[in-house]
C-alpha cells in the first residue's frame, strides 16, 4: 500500500469531504493560507478559497460559537483549536453548548460539527501547548471524543467525524503529523466506538491510544523477545468507546497494562480500568496497571519532558511487575 | 416610518400575551405547579414585539434565561411553552429543557439560554449560515446589559463585524444583572458606544416604546438582509419582577422603580392606540378577550398532558441516525 503522513491522510479527507458536501466548511485561527498551525490544510486553500476556509480571530470562544450556531442552523463546520490547552478558552461553548443543546431541547437539534484540536509532548512546548486533556471532553455527555494514532485511522475516522449528526471532537497528536504509514487511497470508513486489536498477544493486554500506541506497539515488541506475547488494543474512540474489544482481550489474558500520555489522576485510564473491574474482575489474574505520565505540569526542558512522556521502558516495567 | 394599523394591533397583542403568560406562570410559579428557575420578562415586551415584528418566519433569534417574551414574539406556541413548564412529555423539550432552554427549530428559535451572553457568540454560527444560504435571512441576537461585559460580547460582534454577518445584536438594558448595576459594572452610559470599536452602527433608544423599537430595529434589520452586516442596538427598560422568581429584589432603588412602572410598555401602547384613533377601546377589549382565551387553552392542554416518563432520562444524548 501506498505510504503518507497523517498530515496528508488528514488532509486527503477534509478535502474529499468538501468537494462532496457544501455545506462543509473549515473555520480557525490561521486556518486559510496558513492551513492552520500544523499547515494541513495548507494545500487547500487555493482550491477551496476564504468563503469556505475562514481566518478567524483569535477568539476561540466565537470560533466554537460559530460552529454550534451554524450547525445547529444546518451547515457542517469542522472548526480547528490550535492546541487542546486552549480548550479552557471555549469550554462554556464546547461543554454547555455544543454537548448539551440536543438534550436540552428535547431532541429537536441536530449539531453535525467537528473541533479539531491538538495534543502532544514532545516539542518542548512547555505547559501551555502540549497537554492530552481528553478526561475533560470524555466527561461531558453529549460529544463524541476521536483520538486517531495513524494516517489510515486519522483518514477514515475523519470521514466518520464529519459525517456524524453529533459533535465530534477530533484530537490530533502533534507528534505524529510528519509520521508515514499505510492509508488507502479515495474514501473508506474506519467506524467511531471501534478499537482496533493492532498486535496479537495472549499473555498481557496493553490498551492505548494516540500516539502512545506507538510507544505501546515498540514495548511488545520487546516484550516478545523475552517471551511475553503482548496484546495491543488501540482505542481510536474514547467516546463511545469499544467495551467489547476491551473486555474480550482481558477474558483472553487476564492482564492489563493502560497507557496514556496525560496525567494519571482522573484520566482515562481510570475509567478503563474501572470498567474492567467492574466487568471482567473474575478473569483479572493480577492487579491492574496505569502507564501515564505523572501527575505534573509539562516540563519545557528536554530531560524533563522526556521524562514526563511514558516511554518502552516504563511499560516494559509495569508489564514485567505483573507477569 | 409609517406602520399600519395592523401591525400595531399584532404588536399590541404580542406583548399583552407576554404579560398575560407570565402573570399565568409567576401564579403557577407560586402554587408550586412550576418549578426551577423562572425568568420573567415583565416589563420588557416591547422589546420582544417590536424585534421580532421586523422579522420572518426562517429569520432566527437566540434568546436568554429570561426567554418567554422572544419565544411568544417569534411565534413560540403557548401550550407547549407551558406544558414545558409544567414538566411534561408534549413540551417543546419534553419536559427537559424547562423556561430557559425553550426551543423551536421550525420558527428559528435556536433557544433559550443559561449561560448569559452564549448568544453572542452561537449568533455569529447563526448569521454565517444567513449569509450561506443567502435568500436574506437575519438572525438577531437579544442579550442583556450583563452580558455585554462578557467575552463573548467581544469575540462575537467582532467576528460578526469583520465577516459582516446579517445580525442585530439588541440589548435589553434594564440596569441590573441581579443586583449589580450598569453603572458599577461598566464606565460608560450607553452600551451601544461601543459599537464604534467594531466599526459597526449602534443605537440606544426607548426600549419600553414599541414603536421607538420596531423603527431601531427595522433600520438594522434591513441593513443586516442587504449586506450590510450587523447593528449593536441597546434599548433601555425595566424588569418590573426581580432577577427570578423569588428573588427578594431588595438591590434596586424603589423610586427607579417606581418611576419605570410609569413608563409601563402595555397601557401606554394601548392609551396610544386609543387616543390616536388607531383602536377603540372595544377593539382593545376584544383583544384582551382572545388573549385570555388562548392561554386557558394552553394552560389546559399542559395540565392534561402526560407527565414525562424515566426512560426520557436516557434519551436524545446523541443523535442516533
Amino acid at each position: 500500500m501506498r505510504q503518507i503522513t497523517y498530515r496528508d491522510a488528514l488532509r486527503e479527507a477534509i478535502e474529499f469531504e468538501m468537494r462532496r458536501d457544501p455545506r462543509i466548511f473549515l473555520a480557525g485561527e490561521d486556518a486559510g493560507m496558513m492551513g492552520g498551525a500544523n499547515f494541513v490544510t495548507k494545500a487547500s486553500f487555493d482550491e477551496f478559497g476564504p468563503t469556505r476556509i475562514k481566518d478567524t480571530p483569535i477568539s476561540e470562544t466565537a470560533i466554537i460559537g460559530l460552529a454550534v450556531g451554524s450547525a445547529v442552523t444546518g451547515l457542517r463546520p469542522v472548526v480547528e483549536i490550535t492546541f487542546m490547552d486552549f480548550m479552557g478558552v471555549c469550554m462554556d461553548e464546547v461543554a454547555n453548548q455544543a454537548a448539551k443543546m440536543r438534550y436540552m431541547f428535547g431532541g429537536k437539534a441536530k449539531l453535525p460539527l467537528v473541533i479539531r484540536t491538538v495534543n502532544g509532548a514532545g516539542n518542548r512546548t512547555a505547559a501551555q501547548h502540549s497537554q492530552s486533556l481528553e478526561a475533560w471532553l470524555t466527561h461531558i455527555p453529549g460529544l463524541k471524543v476521536v483520538m486517531p494514532s495513524t494516517p489510515e485511522n486519522a483518514k477514515g475516522l475523519f470521514f466518520s467525524a464529519v459525517r456524524d449528526d453529533n459533535p465530534v471532537v477530533f484530537v490530533e497528536n502533534r507528534m505524529l503529523y510528519n509520521m508515514k504509514g499505510d492509508c488507502p487511497e479515495g474514501e473508506y470508513i474506519v467506524p467511531m466506538g471501534k478499537a482496533e486489536v493492532v498486535c496479537q498477544g495472549k499473555d498481557v493486554t496493553i490498551i492505548s491510544y494516540s500516539k502512545t500506541i506507538h510507544t505501546s506497539l515498540s514495548a511488545a515488541n520487546l516484550l516478545h523477545k523475552d517471551g511475553i506475547n503482548a496484546e495491543v488494543i488501540d482505542l481510536q474512540t474514547l467516546v463511545p468507546l469499544d467495551k467489547s474489544t476491551i473486555l474480550a482481550s482481558i477474558k483472553k489474558t487476564g492482564k492489563v497494562v493502560i497507557v496514556h500520555e496525560a496525567v494519571k489522576t482522573s484520566g482515562f485510564g481510570a475509567e478503563i480500568a474501572a470498567i474492567i473491574a467492574d466487568e471482567a474482575f473474575s478473569f483479572l489474574k493480577s492487579p491492574i496497571k496505569r502507564v501515564t505520565a505523572p501527575d505534573t505540569p509539562i516540563p519545557y526542558a528536554a530531560k524533563l519532558e522526556d521524562e514526563f512522556i511514558p516511554d518502552e521502558n516504563k511499560i516494559i516495567n509495569a508489564v514485567k511487575s505483573i507477569y | 416610518m409609517q406602520i399600519n394599523k395592523q401591525k400595531m394591533f399584532s404588536m399590541y397583542k404580542t406583548m399583552l400575551t407576554i404579560r398575560r403568560f407570565e402573570e399565568r406562570v409567576a401564579k403557577l410559579y407560586a402554587s408550586g405547579s412550576i418549578t426551577g428557575a423562572v425568568h420573567l420578562y415583565t416589563g420588557e415586551e416591547a422589546i420582544a414585539a417590536g424585534v421580532c415584528t421586523n422579522l420572518r418566519p426562517d429569520d432566527y433569534i437566540t434568546s436568554t434565561h429570561r426567554g418567554h417574551g422572544h419565544l411568544i414574539a417569534k411565534g413560540g406556541k403557548l401550550n407547549l411553552m407551558m406544558a414545558e413548564l409544567f414538566q411534561k412529555k408534549t413540551g417543546y423539550c419534553k419536559g427537559k429543557g424547562g423556561s430557559m432552554h425553550i426551543c423551536d427549530m421550525s420558527l428559528g428559535i435556536i433557544g433559550s439560554n443559561g449561560i448569559v451572553g452564549a448568544g453572542l457568540v452561537i449568533s455569529v454560527g447563526a448569521g454565517q449560515t444567513c449569509k450561506t444560504n443567502g435568500k436574506g435571512q437575519v438572525c438577531v441576537c437579544f442579550f442583556g446589559d450583563g452580558a455585554a461585559n462578557r467575552g463573548t460580547f467581544h469575540e462575537g460582534i467582532n467576528m460578526a463585524s469583520i465577516w459582516k454577518l446579517p445580525i442585530v445584536f439588541v440589548c435589553e438594558n434594564n440596569y441590573y444583572g441581579i443586583s449589580g448595576c450598569q453603572r458599577e459594572m461598566m464606565n460608560i452610559c450607553n452600551i451601544s458606544d461601543r459599537a464604534k470599536s467594531y466599526g459597526i452602527p449602534g443605537l440606544t433608544a426607548e426600549g419600553n416604546d414599541v414603536l421607538a423599537v420596531y423603527n431601531a430595529t427595522a433600520e438594522a434589520v434591513e441593513r443586516a438582509r442587504s449586506g450590510g452586516g450587523p447593528t449593536l442596538l441597546e434599548f433601555r427598560t425595566w424588569r418590573h419582577r426581580g432577577h427570578w422568581e423569588g428573588d427578594p429584589d431588595e438591590w434596586r432603588k424603589k423610586e427607579e422603580h417606581e418611576m419605570w412602572l410609569k413608563k409601563e410598555p402595555i397601557g401606554n401602547f394601548s392609551k396610544f392606540l386609543i387616543e390616536n384613533k388607531h383602536a377603540t377601546k372595544e377593539e382593545i377589549a376584544q383583544i384582551e378577550d382572545e388573549v385570555i382565551s388562548e392561554l386557558v387553552e394552553a394552560i389546559n392542554y399542559a395540565k392534561e398532558s402526560p407527565s414525562v416518563s424515566t426512560d426520557q432520562l436516557y434519551e436524545d444524548v446523541y443523535f442516533k441516525g
